[in-house]
């Protein structure tokens, strides 16, 4: 009976208690120990047609890295996942894997295998330990500059590199990392994870230029002039998109990105015995849109008095970490929209007006969607707030060039070869930059695209 | 090497002026450009303006006053040192035309920021007419080049230890109001003085362009921090500025963002004190 329930029952990964998160920054999730990863990996069942490894973006050998697990052949299961995702450790924490791969499991008579937490266990277990470097290839005299640190370019650049170019990276901020370092708190990402990983791609060979901002500092004329071959742009979303609605500018508003920037790359919980960046938070906070998740888990963790996420249809996020939101606190506040801010006589936010919606059936279309309850407004007293909107590309890398880049007008996307991922002769790009903010593995699956058409560039080219 | 500190001044009591080694920086900055530094690891990302810089020696030189926990940091590190982080040139560069008749106003530290766009605007043939104040006789810089290079020039003091006691806007009104008449009016100092120049030129639609110090974090249009509404439309400083159209500023707006921190401002500096 016993060996049954083990079967049956994901072997849970511990987490810190709701007291102790509420009280520091520190990552929630613990990570399984070797005990535990083994018994997680035991309950694989080696299918014959593995859908977990389909539905990973990256098409991670998930079968063989499990059974290499259950071996106890850690550096090999660590190699098995590096052959396809540089950036295992990272993903093992923020992937929504009941999206992906976990979503493929087919142990149907149990919960699903926490892929993820597998994943995390072997590439935790391999950066404490210290990496070999892998296989090379002879260098092939040829340069590529990368533009942004985030894991588009970590990936295009980590990928470039095996295949013996000569990378470097170029970042804007005074961090490599891009969303990883100002975007995903500590709780969920720690940075000593993000900057382990990014120390191995720089063993690899990569090199790394912080704080020039290609487009200002350096132009892509500049880089070219300079005897680079080819560029890729890996700039990502990270310009922040307003609501429009009356009160935004009044004092205590933040838009998410400022909010996280302040906290996750300026450490501005911290302030003022360490960091010299602060942050307020005051009273009730709301955040208004569905990506609000992270902003609000970091609002409970500065002393908020309350945080409530008001978003019209469904929350953003890894399921794990909105169920871990819940039990910090954050209430959710579904089918409501902001109407406008209301400031006080020095100009600070002292409540947010909102309206309900209501799901009805288009008469039309036969299709639900949402209607605004013109009776039912909600008035929230909110001293801080965050809008939690989609986030757009920054542009600036493609300014200042006589190079002919297409930008998509509405989303500031960058226009590609879908083939290719060429914009224009001999610039590549990938990641949120093209697509519109997505997913850290959707970045890295780009940044694999762009390394092997622009590789075939390279060498078709003499 | 790069971010180095090669040359260190006090111009006036706790107002700095350092020259720092950046040949990438140098080689790129236009006339209204400003970098982002930090001091150290822990440090704040600090906006300063560009006042001067030079491409053949690779050095830029900024200008700044003591006021927080990160200027004084900036202000103890000496010649040899090394700038921790240091990001430019950023921002739109100051549009540098033939306008005819220009009237520069700068007040304080800025008044170094009034000087660099003074000088571009002289070089392409205008008439300058500078207005530079201060609260007292010792905070006044750049006067000897001012004088060198203005037209016609004017020292205002609020105390009246120098120059004439007022302020700048009463100097500007007053001409205005003698049918003096300026193709463009340039205001850069405190919030304050600059809505109220602008508040006076916009009677007689005098173009007039004032360059915000808004707080700001990355810079490069990512967080926002640096919003202020142009006529009724929220821009970021950052990348759509520093310079705007004064008659479109919400300055009321402007003020108070400016002033957010101003209580974590103190607490840092006290620590920064104690330690």
């Amino acid at each position: 009976m016993q060996i049954l329930d083990i079967r049956l029952k994901r072997v849970p990964m511990s987490e810190l208690s709701i007291e102790e998160r509420l009280k520091t920054f520190n990552e929630v999730a613990l990570g399984y120990s070797e005990e535990q990863a083994l018994a997680e990996a035991s309950r694989c069942l080696q299918c014959e047609n593995p859908l977990c490894i389909e539905m990973c973006p990256l098409h991670i050998d998930i079968k063989n890295f499990i059974k290499l697990i259950r071996k106890g052949a850690y550096e090999e299961a660590d190699e098995k996942i590096r052959e396809k995702n540089c950036l295992p450790s990272i993903c093992g924490r923020v992937c929504p894997q009941e999206k992906l791969c976990v979503m493929g499991c087919k142990n149907t008579i149990g919960d699903p295998i926490n892929i993820g937490g597998l994943e995390r266990f072997i590439a935790d277990w391999n950066l404490e330990k210290g990496m070999k470097i892998p296989d090379i290839s002879q260098f092939t005299g040829k340069s590529i500059a990368i533009v942004g640190s985030g894991p588009a370019g970590l990936s295009a650049a980590t990928e470039l590199a095996k295949m013996g170019h000569h990378i470097v990276i170029f970042e804007a901020l005074h961090e490599a990392g891009g969303v990883l370092i100002y975007g995903i708190p500590e709780f969920r990402l720690p940075k000593k994870i993000v900057k382990q990983e990014i120390e191995y791609i720089r063993k690899i060979g990569v090199e790394i230029k912080t704080n020039i901002i290609i487009g200002k500092t350096l132009t892509i004329d500049d880089l070219f002039d300079e005897g680079f071959d080819a560029i890729f742009l890996g700039t990502g979303a990270g310009l922040p998109k307003l609501l429009g609605i009356p009160g935004e500018d009044l004092c205590g508003v933040y838009s998410l990105n400022e909010f996280l920037i302040r906290i996750n790359l300026m450490n501005a919980y911290t302030f003022p015995y360490k960091s010299k960046t602060p942050i307020k938070v005051r009273g009730k906070v709301a955040i208004l849109g569905a990506r609000g998740m992270d902003a609000a888990r970091c609002a409970l963790r500065l002393g908020a008095e309350e945080v409530s996420i008001f978003y019209q249809k469904k929350i953003v996020g890894r399921i794990d970490d909105i169920r871990r939101g819940i039990e910090e606190g954050v209430k959710l506040q579904s089918s409501t929209k902001p109407m406008r801010l209301i400031g006080n006589e020095k100009r600070w936010v002292k409540q947010v007006e909102l309206i309900r919606l209501k799901q009805v059936v288009d008469s039309r279309t036969g299709k639900p969607k949402l209607i605004q309850e013109e009776s039912s407004r909600i008035f929230y007293n909110a001293e801080t707030v965050i809008v939690a909107t989609e986030h757009i590309p920054n542009t600036i890398a493609t300014t200042n060039t006589s190079r002919n880049i297409r930008i998509s007008n509405k989303q500031k996307t960058i226009i590609v070869n879908p083939e290719t991922l060429e914009a224009s002769n001999g610039i590549f790009a990938g990641g949120d930059v093209v697509s519109g903010a997505a997913t850290v593995i959707k970045a890295i699956e780009a940044g694999k695209k762009a390394a092997k058409s622009i590789n075939k560039y390279l060498m078709n080219k003499h | 090497m790069e971010n180095e500190i090669i040359f260190k001044k006090e111009i006036a009591p706790g107002v700095k002026t350092i020259k720092v080694r950046a040949p990438l920086i140098a080689k790129k900055t236009k006339s209204g450009q400003f970098v982002i530094l930090r001091v150290s690891e822990d440090g704040e990302r600090v906006p300063l303006t560009l006042i001067d810089w030079d491409p053949e020696e690779g050095t830029i030189t900024l200008i700044f006053k003591e006021v927080g926990a990160s200027t004084r940091e900036l202000g103890r590190l000496e010649v040899g040192d090394i700038i921790h982080d240091l990001v430019g040139p950023l921002g739109k560069p100051s549009k540098i035309a033939l306008y005819g008749k220009v009237c520069i106003i700068g007040r304080g530290v800025a008044i170094a920021a009034a000087y660099e766009r003074a000088k571009k605007l002289k070089e392409v043939g205008n008439n300058i007419t500078t207005i530079i104040s201060a609260r007292t006789s010792k905070f006044l810089i750049y006067k000897e080049e001012f004088k060198k290079l203005s037209d016609r020039f004017y020292i205002v003091t609020d105390d009246g230890s120098e120059g004439i006691k007022g302020y700048a806007s009463d100097i500007l009104k007053k001409l205005l109001e003698l049918n003096e008449r300026f193709d463009l009016v340039y205001a850069v100092g405190a919030a304050t003085l600059m809505r109220n120049i602008s508040d006076i030129t916009r009677p007689y639609k005098i173009k007039t362009i004032v360059s915000l110090n808004s707080l700001m974090v990355d810079g490069t249009g990512m967080c926002g921090c640096c919003r202020v509404t142009i006529n009724g439309k929220p821009k970021f400083v950052c990348i759509d500025g520093p310079d705007f159209d004064a008659h479109l500023v919400d300055f009321e707006e402007f003020k108070a963002r400016i002033h957010m921190y101003d209580e974590e401002e103190k607490t840092a500096l006290k620590i920064m004190r104690e330690i």
